[in-house]
């Protein structure tokens, strides 16, 4: 069914002050302005163009795309909004992404609501808005509906977004992370911890300049490729906030198997060692946005690793540690000093919004 | 990385893991009793877990996690006198991260943060007192805690406060030292040490001179020693060499930092600003006199204490609590009672249980492995 000729033909309105303020969340004309200038001149697409209160998809569509619908959602709040490699538009659009494209799902839509604090600047918007139609266009989802919310001056910090979003399953394609078993590989498509030294570095506070740019990137495309050449992937799952370690923590407590790594094998960044071993963090639980972790079995291992090598957010992809039977629920690691110990889930957040 | 990559070689450790193991094997223990070897300082206690070393030690040595955590020996009372002073509405309260989480008797730093009180995560008593000159309508307190090694941190910021004519930046002292400490440690009837591990950012300070009594007076050998894994590694072999030879010494293994005179800029900042209290409460080990700082008289108005009427009100540790029997050695940390049941590094009851450099956050953390192995070797042996 085509949806596009219930769009109204009506003139887009345009915001003429420098800075947003109460009455751009009041409802009126001022907000539709808002909406027009910022959000629906960014994300132009015809599902959204109508702007009703509901963007209306096409079920038969996407019954033809796939068995099951991934439906996900994610908030981000992150100090700076703009950091070395992205900012918070881009991270919206991947966050909701990566988070369907790990669940087996290739990405369709999504659903867009920003909360607005008094005072930010209309140009600002206009860039984080327009970061997000990019990444958007990259990722291959289009934003078909959201929602713009103003409040007070310090009632928020500037400006949130909360991404929401829909994508379809193939029927041969089955993940979980209870499927892993021991023998299976723990691959990465490359060095872990650079959003958050990245996040860290922004701040300022740490009177520490670093080269370190966030790894925020849509990993659909990547995962697409892994799964075509390595189909009996057991488990996928981008590791965010809480790092490497709170991932293989959650996999080795679903699947009651022990996960062993090896501190050797695990790809740092000098940069981010260095920056690791200045601040005493422990770059195992540094968040990352453009890195996933895949349970393989050991029969597909070479070829997974060829097939995300082969792709640009994969080429340093590497096995940094195995499944094995052990203790269930443990996540060990094999220290680059012949020791080992016990890798456990973060307590607390040392560093907060990081996304 | 360079400058550390080479303290964390493998295949040097694998060359002393030998020779520690023949030189242990070579002492001769009274009843087959372990080589008790107390590393004071929390530092030690955190590259030991992280790095997986007590488990690559021969089963003849055990590593004894004392009291050089200054978080964790920090009382209940003081924590509650932070809280007072951070919750008062025209304060900035500023601390070091791993601060913010030891409970008081009532609520931690986080807790008092999140009901409102403006407490302000910072890296270096500097950038407290940054906040105060870019903000003069507030009082920003510094919370000043840490042995000898973050003494003099503290005591140049209130000299450079004072050269600038800031009025609006104060400490709460607790800074705490090191000789006293080691000093009731030894005096303790329930303990067997063999010898030590020796701060080495405290001796970068003060040297290693203050610590020649142990040797003499105390007969225990002790060795100054770094923080990479290969410095722990090989501090112990030294400390082995000694009891070997039946020497009791005081060495240094960290010369690369550790001048044996220590740093003579930062004792004369600490003598200028510091007095010593008469005593100073500790978690776990109780009043321990001459073990504390404050201020001087001369720079009372940088001090918090003063400035700010608190509580100071002494809270006895929690009764279950077997944190002082655990900073003596006399007791493992899954020995307590409350180890991973009650206590939780989610839910720390006892202050070891809440920064990193805790003995019992650690051995949650990183410490199964070993204690694992340990048990199923009992196990076997009670078979």
């Amino acid at each position: 069914m085509n949806i596009a000729p219930f769009a109204r033909k009506r003139p887009r309105g345009t915001v003429h002050v420098p800075t947003v303020t109460l009455a751009h969340g009041g409802g009126g004309k001022a907000m539709k302005d808002l909406i027009d200038d910022v959000f629906v001149a960014a994300f132009d697409n015809p599902l959204l163009a109508p702007l009703d209160d509901s963007a209306r998809l096409d079920l038969a569509e996407l019954a033809g795309q796939g068995d099951r619908l991934a439906f996900t959602t994610d908030a981000f709040v992150v100090d700076p909004l703009i950091f070395p490699g992205g900012d918070i538009g881009k991270l919206a659009v991947c966050g909701t992404v990566n988070d369907l494209a790990v669940g087996g799902a290739v990405p369709r839509h999504l659903a867009c609501a920003a909360i607005v604090e008094e005072g930010v600047s209309l140009d600002l918007l206009r860039r984080i808005a327009g970061s997000m139609a990019q990444t958007a266009r990259e990722a291959g989802v289009t934003i078909v509906t959201g929602d713009t919310k103003v409040v007070n001056k310090c009632a928020c910090d500037k400006m949130f977004i909360v991404t929401t979003g829909i994508g379809t399953i193939r029927a041969d394609i089955d993940l979980g992370a209870h499927r892993a078993q021991p023998g299976d590989a723990v691959i990465v498509n490359g060095v872990l911890g650079d959003h958050g030294a990245a996040i860290l570095g922004a701040r300022g506070d740490l009177a520490l300049e670093t080269p370190i740019e966030s790894d925020c990137a849509p990993l659909h495309d990547l995962v697409a490729t892994l799964l075509a050449r390595a189909p009996g992937t057991r488990f996928l799952r981008d590791p965010t906030r809480g790092g490497i370690a709170t991932v293989l923590n959650e996999i080795a407590e679903a699947a009651q198997v022990e996960i062993e790594i090896d501190e050797a094998a695990t790809p740092l960044r000098d940069e981010v060692r260095g920056f690791c071993e200045i601040l005493g963090l422990d770059p195992l639980y540094l968040a990352n946005e453009g890195k996933i972790v895949a349970i393989v079995p050991p029969e597909q291992e070479t070829a997974a690793l060829s097939a995300m090598r082969a792709h640009a957010l994969g080429r340093g992809s590497s096995v940094i540690g195995r499944v094995i039977a052990g203790e269930p629920g443990r996540v060990t690691m094999r220290t680059v000093f012949g020791g080992r110990r016990i890798v456990d889930m973060l307590v607390g957040e040392q560093l907060p919004r990081i996304c | 990385m360079k400058y550390v990559d080479e303290y964390r070689d493998r295949a040097k450790a694998d060359i002393l893991v030998r020779k520690i193991e023949t030189l242990a094997a070579g002492i001769d223990r009274a009843g087959g009793r372990p080589l008790q070897i107390m590393e004071v300082c929390g530092g030690h206690t955190h590259s030991i877990f992280r790095y997986g070393i007590e488990g690559m030690l021969p089963k003849s040595i055990e590593l004894v996690h004392g009291p050089g955590c200054p978080v964790c020996v920090l009382p209940m009372g003081r924590v509650d006198d932070c809280v007072a002073i951070a919750e008062r509405p025209e304060v900035i309260f500023t601390t070091f991260g791993d601060a913010m989480r030891v409970p008081g008797s009532k609520k931690s730093l986080l807790q008092a943060k999140a009901d409102g009180a403006d407490v302000r995560m910072v890296y270096s008593p500097l950038d407290a007192l940054e906040l105060a000159r870019r903000r003069p309508q507030r009082e920003v307190v510094f919370f000043g805690i840490g042995f000898e090694t973050t003494m003099p941190s503290t005591a140049l910021t209130v000299l450079q406060a004072e050269r600038e004519g800031i009025e609006n930046f104060s400490v709460f002292c607790n800074h705490i030292t090191i000789v006293p400490t080691i000093k009731a440690i030894l005096d303790s009837p329930d303990l067997h040490l063999d010898g030590f591990l020796g701060p080495g950012h405290v001796s970068m300070v003060i040297g290693t001179a203050p610590y020649e009594f142990i040797a003499r007076f105390y007969n225990k050998p002790m060795v100054v020693s770094g923080f990479e894994p290969l410095d722990v590694l090989q501090s112990i072999w030294m400390l082995l060499r000694q009891i070997a030879d039946g020497r009791c010494e005081i060495e240094n293994q960290y010369a690369r930092v550790v001048d044996d005179a220590g740093n003579t800029a930062a004792l004369r900042a600490v003598g200028r600003v510091y007095e010593l209290r008469e005593f100073f409460e500790w978690r776990g080990l109780g009043s321990i006199d001459h073990s504390g700082v404050r201020l001087r008289p001369a720079y009372a108005r940088f001090d918090a204490e003063s400035r700010f009427a608190v509580p100071n009100v002494k809270i006895a540790d929690p009764k279950a609590c077997q944190c002082g029997e655990v900073l003596k050695g006399v007791l493992k940390p899954w020995q307590c009672k409350l180890f991973g049941a009650a206590c939780t590094p989610q839910t720390p009851l006892g202050a070891l249980m809440v920064s990193s450099e805790g003995a019992c956050a650690a051995y949650y953390q990183y410490g199964g492995v070993k204690r694992q192995r340990d048990q199923a070797a009992a196990e076997v042996g009670a078979a």
